[in-house]
């Protein structure tokens, strides 16, 4: 029987994995993008895991509002890596690197 | 349906004149009415302003508790409003004459207001995410505005990416919080989160703040800061400074009081353990800086700090001492910017801090002005900045917080170091390249103004103090 555990724990994990991929990896800006949207989408995982657990219908509205923005925010990100690109000519993660913070 | 529309009137409103507004100029004159439009969009701003500030007292709540506007929505929207619309016509000129003006800013910033005005209203978890990522997705268009710069394009970049990554934190912990209390408003979470909440709702809150944590920038969450600062274009710096700051921390304390007021105790040791983090590290490591905007970050992070320590009291007054705080700094953010908009040498901008050797010489007025903004940025008496400073440390100090209230003090003696730097060199500075001052009634305008407030400030501080007070009782009973 697969119970609420289990789905927390697969969720738990593809956050750890999203929060890793986004500060160990030294190659692609594109893996950055792709990490943010793992660490959202386990959390809609979370969500809905929850809301089937509660009976209740407003953690599956709150996954479709999370989802929506995810959209919204990987559009926002790809276009300003291309700005970014355009200006630089490359996206690896350790070229941008002109200010040093 | 009618009333609840009623209440959230003005955001409608901003959003549909920025919508509108957006359709209108694409179909027609593109960024030839970009000047145009950043006037019309201040004063858009400072009609809602006045219009939420003198719609008098009391409390609504609207869509079954997901959106309130009580006194502590106002005090902050007003805030957030007004210091908008300055920092929109301060930029104006600097960012015609580099000719990136586009006629998408200041729409993009009127979005950016409306996510503000939703965040420190919001009553709901989902309320509180779709306003604070309004905010910031507009916010990571405007960092990289200057869409042909490389340092604007990567502050862009990198904002995203950590901002990207703290609403995935605070996310996660939303999805906690609502799995163990089995609701998102903040109505029921208080309820359920009396006394002593369950392992996971802790665990929640703890990702929730974190989250926060990055959208003040308080240490550890800060490293975005300075590279956003420095490599944004210096009118839109002056934005991130003052009302994305204003907003965050009333969304910081409407999280804190309202949604987890029954654990203040649990909270209590984050909250004093990030401001006493960002009060030291923004104080050390602005030393070392040539650069005046990233020096502004880092006097904004620990700036931040000393925010975020009326808070940490947990009590009304810390609440009504945070609000104070973040007035004054807004205040004193707008007349520094403008001076640091002015600063530019054969028409270019210039940020370098050494550049400002001698400036009294040439320029007494402006020097004397900035000589009094640093003075109060630093919390030297009479200033206005001392009186915010006093007041929060007050607070730690009545909240039971003695040793963070202590550690402000030494942290405030090491932070004055850098801003009295500024002020040596522009007094007793060597000779060197003389630094010109933009002409521009409107910078010349609003930095004297700002200073003037610091000076005249101290005998009533116009009142603020009695309305924090008002608008934190309706904060925490």
């Amino acid at each position: 029987m697969i119970g609420l555990e289990h789905y927390l724990t697969v969720a738990a994990a593809l956050f750890v994995i999203g929060i890793f991929g986004l500060f160990l990896n030294r190659k692609n800006v594109i893996i950055l993008l792709m990490s943010i949207e793992l660490m959202l989408l386990s959390v809609n995982v979370n969500l809905v895991a929850f809301s089937s657990f509660l009976g209740d219908m407003v953690g599956q509205v709150f996954t479709l509002f999370v989802l929506t923005v995810a959209a919204a925010e990987a559009a926002i990100g790809l276009a300003i890596l291309v700005c970014f690109f355009r200006n630089r000519g490359t996206i690896a993660v350790e070229d941008v690197n002109v200010m040093k913070g | 349906m009618q009333a609840d529309l009623n209440v959230i009137l003005p955001e409608i409103l901003i959003s549909v004149y920025a919508m509108a507004a957006l359709l209108g100029v694409a179909y027609t004159g593109k960024d030839r009415y970009a000047p145009l439009l950043v006037w019309i969009t201040a004063a858009v701003f400072v009609v809602m302003a006045a219009w939420i500030g003198f719609s008098g007292d009391g409390t609504r709540t609207a869509f079954g508790g997901m959106f309130n506007d009580d006194g502590f929505a106002r005090f902050a929207k007003v805030a957030v409003l007004l210091s908008a619309a300055a920092v929109l016509l301060m930029g104006q000129d600097y960012m015609a004459q580099r000719d990136m003006l586009r006629f998408e800013y200041p729409l993009l910033v009127a979005l950016a207001a409306v996510g503000m005005m939703m965040m420190v209203s919001a009553g709901d978890l989902m309320a509180l995410y779709m306003g604070l990522e309004l905010q910031s997705l507009a916010l990571y268009v405007v960092a990289s505005l200057r869409r042909d710069s490389v340092k604007s394009t990567e502050a862009g970049l990198k904002y995203f990416v950590l901002g990207a990554l703290s609403s995935g934190i605070l996310l996660y912990g939303a999805s906690l919080v609502y799995g163990y209390t089995g609701t998102t408003l903040f109505s029921g979470i208080i309820a359920s989160a009396e006394g002593q909440a369950p392992l996971g709702l802790l665990i929640g809150l703890v990702f929730v703040l974190a989250g926060l944590a990055f959208k003040v920038s308080a240490v550890p969450f800060h490293m975005w800061t300075p590279d956003v600062y420095e490599g944004a274009p210096t009118p839109i710096t002056a934005f991130f400074a003052t009302a994305p700051k204003m907003a965050a921390m009333a969304l910081f304390a409407r999280v804190a009081h309202d949604a987890f007021g029954g654990v203040v105790g649990d909270w209590q040791q984050v909250i004093a353990v990030l401001s006493l983090l960002s009060m030291f590290l923004g104080g050390i490591a602005a030393i070392g800086q040539t650069d005046i905007k990233r020096l502004m970050a880092y006097s904004s992070i620990a700036h931040m700090g000393y925010a975020l320590m009326g808070l940490a009291a947990g009590t009304a007054f810390g609440v009504q001492a945070m609000l104070v705080y973040m007035a004054i700094y807004v205040t004193m953010n707008v007349g520094t910017f403008a001076f640091v908009l002015s600063m530019e040498r054969d028409g270019r901008p210039v940020t370098d801090i050494a550049s400002l050797n001698l400036y009294s010489r040439a320029h007494p007025g402006r020097a004397l002005a900035v000589l009094i903004l640093m003075f109060s940025l630093a919390g030297v008496p009479p200033f206005l900045g001392f009186f915010g400073k006093l007041y929060v440390l007050r607070a730690a100090y009545d909240g039971g917080l003695v040793w963070l209230a202590v550690a402000g003090v030494i942290a405030s003696v090491i932070g004055a170091f850098y801003y009295l730097r500024i002020v040596f060199f522009m007094y007793f500075g060597e000779e060197g390249e003389p630094l010109e001052a933009r002409k521009s009634p409107v910078l010349w305008g609003f930095l004297m103004a700002s200073a003037a407030i610091m000076v005249v400030g101290m005998l009533n501080m116009f009142g603020v103090e009695a309305m924090a007070q008002a608008a934190a009782a309706t904060l925490v009973d």
